[in-house]
């Protein structure tokens, strides 16, 4: 067993946890937004920062740092919270997230974040890019007006569906998530149809077809469930 | 205890705020006790005034006219208030962001000459629809499309108090 510290809090975790694991199974919160159990950590959001205090105040995302013994980590603070906002306030500010009339409205986890974090307005001037929304799917759609870019669909069809549909196009803010070599979703030779992206995004930008406003509601813990049940060979 | 001077005012929205505040119902009585509503759209004055408390603006900064009157505001008022999401994120009137102005005005008018183009009859439609304090500075934001009436009451009961006005996270929600 590794002992470390978590908000001042000692704490027990097994060799090769994260310290967002560790933190959970102390009963700590710490916020996420990329990830999502049963899906390999990226650290692409950067919300789960964590401060060490014992490496000079260092910022690592919880969710992909491996606990170390006699770690001195800070989960909860005015400086986490206000760093915390301001990535909210960015994500908010690159697309065009109009909550009002988004079909993941009052089911999104970027939303519920902005709220938790006491987001009450963002302080940096909107992009307002013009994006695409890509309907050619039978089933599903996705708005890149609401992306986060988290990659959550990505993973989850990589590595639980195994299709491996999904990858990033472009760079910087230009990235989009394409779907096979960016030919729309509905011509995909690789989609098998079976919506484990849509459950997996925390946001408005996968949905299914015939959701309004609201109507969208997501079930990301099924891809944990789903690697629970067939778990890989180790090795 | 003199009456705490409110205005309300009415940018790009859809009036969808105005009508939550009406919904305060009985509330609305206890509000006519401690304020005055001086300037809004459900009074008939036509001049804004000077020297007013708060002033609760519903709606994004779309048009010439609403710069001008924003202004005024900000120079006349204690402590403004952007009212629901189009005040504090641009929301539904800033969809038209990303298109070019022009061709959101031939799109809605048609062929030929198309009023808000220039500045004319009508005011100047602004290349973009923007929140309150991408303009002027704002004092307080209270989210929502509407901003459901037990939010508006929990806020302005503060705010009639003379104490800051806090909102719990449920309180803070977009959408
Ligand atoms: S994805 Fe979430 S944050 Fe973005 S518009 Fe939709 S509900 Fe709002
Ligand atoms: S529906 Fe399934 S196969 Fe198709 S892109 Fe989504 S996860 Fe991949
Ligand atoms: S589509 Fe959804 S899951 Fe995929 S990167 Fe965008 S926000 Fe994340
Ligand atoms: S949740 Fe850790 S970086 Fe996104």
């Amino acid at each position: 067993m590794i002992a470390l510290r978590i908000d001042d809090i000692p704490v027990q975790a097994e060799p090769g946890q994260t310290i967002l694991d560790a933190a959970k199974a102390a009963g700590i919160r710490i916020p996420t937004l990329c990830h999502l159990p049963g899906l390999s950590p990226v650290g692409a959001c950067r919300l789960c920062l964590v401060e060490i205090r014992n490496w000079n105040g260092k910022l690592v995302p919880a969710c992909a740092t491996p606990v170390q013994e006699g770690l001195d980590v800070v989960a909860n603070s005015d400086r986490l919270r206000e760093l915390r906002r301001t990535i909210l306030e960015l994500l908010f500010a690159e697309r065009n997230h109009i909550c009002a009339f988004c079909v993941a409205n009052g089911h999104c986890e970027l939303q519920d974040l902005a709220a938790e974090l006491g987001m009450d307005h963002v302080r940096f001037p909107y992009r307002f890019p013009p994006l695409p929304l890509d309907a050619s799917h039978a089933k599903f759609g996705i708005d890149h007006n609401r992306c986060i870019l988290c990659g959550r669909c990505v993973r989850a069809c990589s590595e639980v569906e195994g299709a491996m549909t999904w990858g990033f196009a472009g760079r910087g803010i230009f990235t989009l998530v394409a779907a096979d070599l960016g030919d729309p979703w509905g011509d995909s030779k690789t989609c098998t149809g079976c919506g484990k992206c849509v459950q997996a995004c925390p946001t408005g930008a996968l949905f299914e077809k015939g959701r309004a406003t609201g109507e969208q509601e997501k079930r990301p813990a099924i891809v944990a469930a789903l690697t629970e049940r067939r778990p890989r060979a180790q090795g | 205890m003199p009456k705490v001077r409110v205005a309300t005012a009415w940018f790009s929205g859809c009036s969808g705020c105005h009508m939550s505040f009406l919904d305060l119902d009985e509330r609305l009585l206890e509000f006519a006790g401690k304020a005055e509503l001086v300037y809004s759209p459900i009074v008939d004055i036509k001049e804004f005034p000077d020297s007013v408390d708060v002033t609760l603006i519903e709606g994004a900064v779309g048009t010439s006219e609403h710069l001008h009157l924003l202004a005024e505001i900000r120079r006349k008022t204690r402590l403004l208030v952007a009212f629901g999401d189009c005040a504090v994120t641009g929301n539904v009137p800033s969809l038209r962001n990303p298109i070019p102005r022009g061709e959101v005005l031939h799109a809605v008018y048609g062929d030929g000459s198309i009023p808000g183009l220039e500045e004319g009859e009508v005011p100047q439609l602004l290349p973009q629809a923007l929140p309150l304090h991408a303009v002027v500075r704002v004092d307080h934001f209270l989210p929502g499309c509407p901003p459901p009436p037990d939010r508006i009451w929990k806020f302005l009961r503060q705010l009639l108090a003379g104490k800051e006005p806090e909102l719990a996270p449920q309180d803070l929600r977009f959408g």
